[in-house]
């Protein structure tokens, strides 16, 4: 793991940038007994379960870790906008065109609230953003799954927001403080996602025989994919044991996946459609439902890069930053001018803020 | 890059009579544009009645390292508490 | 139809509207130049697919339920102005199509709602983009010398479909001419401290004038309706 050594952002103490150490923090961490006192009071404070804040020492290794998770997930949301938003402009009813809208700005909305929480530790968002558009850092494999048909947005609300939702209640309790407040908020808003995604699945298996039939294919498509949301089984996955000790990951992948094929086993049996699994049987035993062998082979090959649609994605992500740079460098120049301006004399009676 | 923008912190008060509580951070040219990127982002569901936003660089904090000298003289002074004092039995409203 | 059909349609215009330009705003998720205006745009697409809602559920007596309304009618039966149907262009493109529609339609829903229950809501909601189009106007306008090419630009293409929006609508008491007026002062004053000049062009001629209000569109609008409508129109009589 290579530690990302925070660049000092010559900003202040706002929660948004204050990941940087303080210097006096660094400066005791390099001698060795310091370190040792910093590194078991930071211990102590995971084993209590309090959170950890920005500003507080921490080990360089849980940074790192923190930055890579939380950069992706946030990235996770924002190319995730792209296979529902292929859908806003054909959405079949009214109502459904005003969900499907609210829920895709959603997507940006927890985007933001992820890169504001990364952006705590001391990674720029400019930083994530090139990460992501290079190809260093990764995001969710299941966007890279095209969605074919407009059941296909029932199938994401139901089942990759599910599976998300389920990866994610914990983190409402992990050890840094910005990352569970972002996941309290996004957990709060993302309820809705969810509930639509199969409320809109229902009306197809109710409705015509052709709607009923997206309806299948689509669940029949996503239902796998979904399960390997949960990552690589726990016995090959690479840095579960250390989150797990650092308490921003509170569960094993597969507990997870578990309790995920648990909840959706009879949600699809009342929508009176099937999952695509001949193994799929109660285990009375142990108190589960047993499921059949995920093809992992495919897992690797997508999160390779070889999915249906890695490329188009983020070229579509890269494009529509490239293409934004001359709104951006517009605004910033704009705001120099008229700082400029205000400097020159003409400074307008400043405003205060009462509370 | 000249095209980066600033960061700035979130207030929301949620509703009249209580304090502007921390929502946040987010990008901005420029003081106008934060405050209603705020609008758009952190109050989209009602949460807010008004808005602050502030330049991160502009915040000043206590560093966790004062942590000591800072809070710890506030913990041995029971007198500022209420709780301190006896009150005898019967008496009320005080 | 009846005698009062005018009257009873008089707010379709208003309608198809919203409509359509909340359709183009949506074209832009995940397209903004930056987050932040992803949430913006979404929004201000949220609040015109809301009034296009209301609007068309005080329709439904003479022109049927609201996906009757949008998906099913043909594209002569579509009273929106030109102005809206535009295709998105350049982020300049939409903000200044921004700009002189929520400064026609925020004025305009003003003066509607003594008559209009839903116009006071409209009116207030249509004021932020008003706002935000102009903050934008003002920046990209008075930015970089590429940001202010792209605006003005854009100011002299779409110009020409401006003319349209103060045609009167049957059944719609407004005084348009002051309408138009006070448009015109507002233009002149974000373009003034934008540094952008007022186009000369014609707002208004042969084809341009008050053409779409008469069902009358421009080409790019026929391939909108075809994407919009043709998944509701591919399964008759299903509900969604």
């Amino acid at each position: 793991m290579t530690p990302v050594t925070s660049p000092p952002r010559g900003h202040g103490a706002g929660e948004g940038v204050s990941g940087t150490p303080d210097p006096a923090a660094r400066g005791r961490a390099a001698d060795p007994e310091a370190e040792r006192s910093l590194q078991a009071a930071f211990d102590a404070a995971v084993a209590a379960d309090e959170r950890i804040e920005p500003r507080d020492w921490m080990p360089d290794a849980y940074r790192s870790t923190l930055v890579r998770q939380i950069a992706q997930h946030a990235h996770s949301e924002i190319i995730g906008m792209q296979p529902e938003a292929n859908w806003i402009t054909r959405a079949p009813s009214l109502r459904r065109k005003a969900i499907l809208m609210a829920k895709v700005q959603d997507e940006a909305g927890h985007g933001l609230y992820l890169y504001g929480a990364a952006e705590t530790l001391g990674t720029g968002r400019d930083e994530l953003l090139d990460k992501l558009h290079t190809g260093r850092q990764k995001y969710s494999s299941i966007f890279n799954y095209p969605t074919l048909t407009w059941a296909d947005v029932g199938a994401i609300g139901w089942l990759v927001d599910g599976a998300a939702i389920t990866n994610q209640v914990p983190l409402c309790r992990c050890s840094y403080g910005p990352y569970a407040r972002a996941m309290v908020r996004i957990c709060k808003e993302e309820s809705f996602h969810q509930r639509q995604g199969y409320e809109l699945l229902l009306a197809l298996a109710r409705g015509t025989e052709a709607q009923r039939a997206m309806a299948q294919d689509a669940v029949d498509r996503w239902w796998w994919p979904s399960l390997m949301m949960f990552g690589p089984p726990d016995d090959e996955s690479a840095h579960s044991a250390q989150s797990m000790a650092w308490k921003i990951k509170r569960h094993s992948n597969d507990e997870l996946r578990q309790r995920f094929v648990d909840i959706c086993v009879p949600q699809a049996e009342a929508l009176g459609l099937t999952l695509p699994d001949p193994e799929l049987r109660w285990n009375e035993e142990r108190g589960h439902w047993d499921f059949g062998a995920i093809d992992w082979q495919e897992f690797r090959e997508v999160l390779k890069g070889n999915g249906p649609c890695n490329e188009q994605r983020l070229n579509q992500r890269r494009a529509a930053h490239e293409n934004g740079a001359w709104v951006r460098e517009a605004a910033a120049a704009h705001a120099a001018k008229q700082a400029a301006r205000a400097a020159q004399g003409a400074a307008s009676a400043p405003r205060t803020a009462r509370s | 890059m000249s095209a980066d923008w600033p960061l700035w912190e979130v207030f929301v008060r949620s509703r009249r009579g209580l304090s502007h509580t921390h929502a946040g951070s987010l990008h901005a040219p420029d003081a106008q544009l934060a405050l209603r990127n705020a609008r758009d982002l952190f109050t989209r569901r009602s949460e807010g009645v008004s808005l602050w936003v502030v330049p991160s660089s502009e915040i000043t904090a206590s560093s966790p390292d004062e942590k000591d000298p800072f809070f710890e003289p506030a913990a041995d002074k029971p007198y500022r508490h209420p709780t301190f004092y006896e009150v005898p039995e019967g008496v009320r409203n005080l | 139809m009846t005698a009062t059909a005018p009257q009873a349609l008089a707010t379709l215009p208003l309608a198809d509207d919203a409509l359509i330009l909340s359709h183009r705003l949506g074209e832009w998720a995940g397209h903004a130049p930056v987050l932040e205006e992803e949430m913006a745009l979404a929004n201000i697409a949220l609040d015109l697919l809301g009034q296009a809602r209301a609007l068309y559920a005080g329709l439904a007596e003479v022109l049927g339920g609201e996906d009757e309304i949008a998906f099913l009618r043909e594209e002569r039966a579509f009273r929106n102005c030109q102005l809206v149907e535009q295709p998105n262009g350049d982020f300049a493109h939409t903000m200044v199509r921004q700009l002189f529609f929520s400064a026609y339609q925020q004025p305009l829903y003003a003066r509607l709602s003594p008559v209009l229950p839903l116009a006071a809501k409209a009116a207030s909601e249509t004021a932020y983009h008003r706002d935000h189009a102009e903050q934008w106007t003002l920046r990209l306008g008075d930015g970089t010398e590429e940001s202010h090419a792209r605006t003005q630009r854009a100011a002299d293409a779409l110009w020409r479909y401006t003319g349209e929006l103060f045609q009167p609508v049957e059944g719609l008491d407004v005084a348009w001419q002051e309408l138009a007026e006070e448009w015109h002062a507002d233009i002149r004053d974000v373009f003034g401290r934008a540094g952008l000049t007022v186009p000369e062009g014609p707002s208004e001629g042969a084809w341009s004038a008050g053409a779409g209000r008469q069902g009358l569109h421009t080409e790019p609008f026929g391939r909108l309706l075809a994407e919009m409508q043709h998944l509701h129109r591919s399964h008759p009589g299903a509900t969604w």
